[in-house]
């Protein structure tokens, strides 16, 4: 018989078998129907819950609100574009890239796992500045960061197009690709969460001096997170691009931060389940919202929503949400098995 | 001597609207913590508030059709309104909310802000014409100014006097500043939570209002997202300023705008295009090196 604590311990990490096999039912279904337009949403939500799991390894763990990370999504975006477009297409569109990266032809796989190495890279270099800075002013700071990134990509002309999209990116991600690099970005969060590192980080979310007072180097920790995290909203970046096949430095601004913010808000900052259910909570609406802007018609009635309801509903639930449920819909509790020959009505101590 | 003049007036002008864009978002965030990402939603609404609904590219003009003196106030009015009114729908709700959350609420208001004028005015930036003879140059100290600059320099002038009065002379400025150094003291202490918040509110929407109006006879041009670079701007100045102080905030706005300007001005052509990366790494640089802010209110220090 394992002591409750070992117990705990052991469940937190049947976690991530959950929330994989909840995102699996939901791909299979989709693919199921086999409607055409069902799977590419089930793609970009999947894609979703790799940047807002990305997004929560940083923001959840350390408690800093960051705006900056669209901005790894771009430099991942822009790196697996420049890794696997054909030599001739970069020599029309992107004249200035250096030699060896106008050549370069990777396969799909590297060229991704590159992509999330550029980003954490930058990751590195950028979260060491920015992460010595506390609070608002780290949050100001990342937004700095992303201007600084959008400024950047929006005018390098010969080397990521500029405001002119680049095209003709392959289009290999599909429901299944975006579900494998899901199910890694959720085992990479819940090993990160449930690692000294992450428990030490959680600390300081909860009170920084009383951490740094316990020996806690609270700049490390926020680092690595902002590390492991950069990589995988790189990946996600590349992701994206690899899914509608066209770049825009401006779809790695605003409108990506404000949802993947939504989200990680909606279903609750305090824990990975809260980024997955916000990620499949919002992703629905949203769909749905679509659907309904297009016009469904129920019965002899049909209902069409004007255009930019959608964005404005995604608002209002979203400050709902934020006013009547502060916490999100998991309100910091993580989705576990049920504890072996005890039933679930004994009340689950969080995790977090 | 003649372009060191010009670039003095172009420093000054711009940093004036920075300046009052800030002190709208410092007034706020002084009272209750709030950063608040829907003000330059605000900007936008107020420009469009001067025109008539409709998706066409050319703007027929509505309120911005009115005199000077009734245009102004009405304006200044509409955006005093418009903030008082997320306050009672969204803010009073979240009394008890951390800043975050608050942070985050107000990110989403502002998203509703920015559909809303989408779907009612359409996506395309328009052509307005609000004042257009304050734009004709005038010579002086041998450069050529808009007069409109000088305008807005002494506007930026008259508004932080009026503000300064206002908080140093007055019972709402004196319950203002009582809650900006401490607000569950101040409350304790009879000051009226709800008539400070809601006259920060109405102050920084009017401010907002100010803003539109010069940058919508500036630019001559009504964009949805006309809001997002200044409100940006004025955050950055609010930070580096120092949170809650609004002398600060003043301060820092003028300094980016001198900042941004000189930028403009100096750097090789070449790499002109990226000013904003250098104006923003300058900003991530001064935050590493103030991290608490260029001027410091003694709140503002943390407490254990």
């Amino acid at each position: 018989m394992m002591g409750k604590h070992a117990q705990n311990k052991a469940l937190a990490y049947s976690t991530p078998l959950v929330l994989i096999a909840i995102l699996a039912l939901f791909a299979g279904l989709v693919t199921l129907t086999g409607d055409k337009a069902l799977a590419r949403m089930a793609a970009e939500t999947l894609i979703r819950v790799v940047l807002v799991v990305g997004l929560w390894i940083f923001v959840g763990n350390s408690g800093i609100v960051s705006f900056g990370h669209a901005g790894y999504m771009a430099i991942g975006a822009y790196c697996s574009a420049w890794l696997t477009l054909k030599p001739q297409m970069k020599s029309l569109f992107l004249p200035d890239l250096p030699p060896w990266l106008a050549q370069a032809e990777w396969p799909v796989l590297p060229a991704a796992i590159a992509s999330g190495l550029l980003a954490a890279l930058i990751a590195l270099i950028s979260g060491a500045a920015i992460l010595r800075l506390s609070g608002i002013a780290a949050s100001i700071a990342t937004f700095a960061f992303l201007a600084i990134v959008n400024t950047v990509y929006s005018n390098w002309e010969g080397v990521t197009g500029a405001t002119s999209s680049v095209v003709g990116l392959a289009r290999y991600v599909d429901q299944w690709v975006a579900l494998g690099w899901a199910a890694a970005a959720i085992l990479a969060a819940n090993l990160y969460a449930n690692s000294a590192s992450g428990l030490a980080l959680r600390a300081t979310r909860e009170d920084e001096v009383a951490a740094s007072a316990s020996g806690i180097n609270m700049y490390r920790h926020r680092l690595l997170s902002l590390v492991i995290s950069g990589f995988f909203t790189g990946v996600s970046g590349a992701l994206l691009g690899h899914s509608i096949g066209v770049l825009n430095p401006d779809s790695f601004y605003l409108g990506i931060t404000f949802i993947s913010l939504a989200m990680l808000v909606v279903g609750g900052i305090g824990s990975l389940s809260g980024a997955v259910v916000g990620v499949l909570g919002l992703s629905l609406l949203i769909e749905t919202l679509v659907r309904l802007e297009h016009g469904v018609s129920i019965g002899a009635t049909s209902v069409t929503l004007p255009s930019g309801a959608q964005e404005i509903l995604i608002g209002i639930v979203m400050i709902l949400v934020l006013i009547l449920r502060p916490s999100g819909l998991m309100a910091g509790k993580d989705l576990q098995l049920p504890r072996l020959g005890k039933t679930l009505q004994q009340k689950q101590t969080t995790t977090n | 001597m003649s372009s060191a003049v010009q670039l003095f007036f172009d420093a000054a002008s711009l940093g004036g609207i920075y300046a009052m864009a800030a002190l709208g978002i410092a007034l706020i965030f002084g009272v209750m913590n709030l950063v608040n990402f829907a003000h330059g939603e605000y900007i936008a609404f107020c420009v469009f508030a001067l025109i008539v609904p409709s998706t066409e590219a050319v703007a027929v003009m509505f309120l911005g059709k009115a005199p000077a003196i009734l245009l102004i106030p009405i304006l200044l009015a509409i955006g005093g309104a418009a903030a008082v009114a997320s306050e009672y729908v969204v803010f009073r709700h979240m009394r008890k909310a951390t800043p975050v959350a608050m942070m985050i609420s107000s990110f989403a208001l502002g998203f509703i802000i920015q559909n809303a004028l989408l779907a009612v005015y359409g996506g395309r930036p328009k052509a307005i014409s609000l004042w257009p003879d304050l734009n004709t140059p005038i010579a002086l100290a041998g450069a050529q100014l808009p007069l409109l600059q000088l305008i807005v320099i002494l506007t930026t002038l008259v508004v932080v006097c009026a503000l300064a009065l206002l908080l140093k002379k007055t019972r709402l400025g004196l319950e203002m500043r009582a809650a900006a150094e401490n607000f569950t003291m101040a409350r304790l202490l009879g000051v009226r939570a709800n008539v400070v918040i809601t006259g920060a509110f109405a102050l920084s929407g009017a401010l907002a209002a100010a803003v539109a109006l010069i940058m919508a006879t500036q630019t001559g041009v009504a964009d949805v997202r006309m809001g997002g670079q200044i409100m940006l701007v004025a955050f950055i100045a609010t930070v580096i300023g120092g949170l809650g102080s609004l002398p600060g905030a003043v301060a820092a706005g003028f300094l980016i705008g001198a900042a941004s300007i000189l930028l403009q001005g100096f750097l090789p052509l070449e790499v002109r295009p990226f000013r904003d990366a250098f104006l923003y790494t300058l900003v991530i640089i001064c935050l590493l090196a103030r991290p608490q802010g260029l001027f410091v209110p003694s709140s503002a220090k943390p407490r254990i």
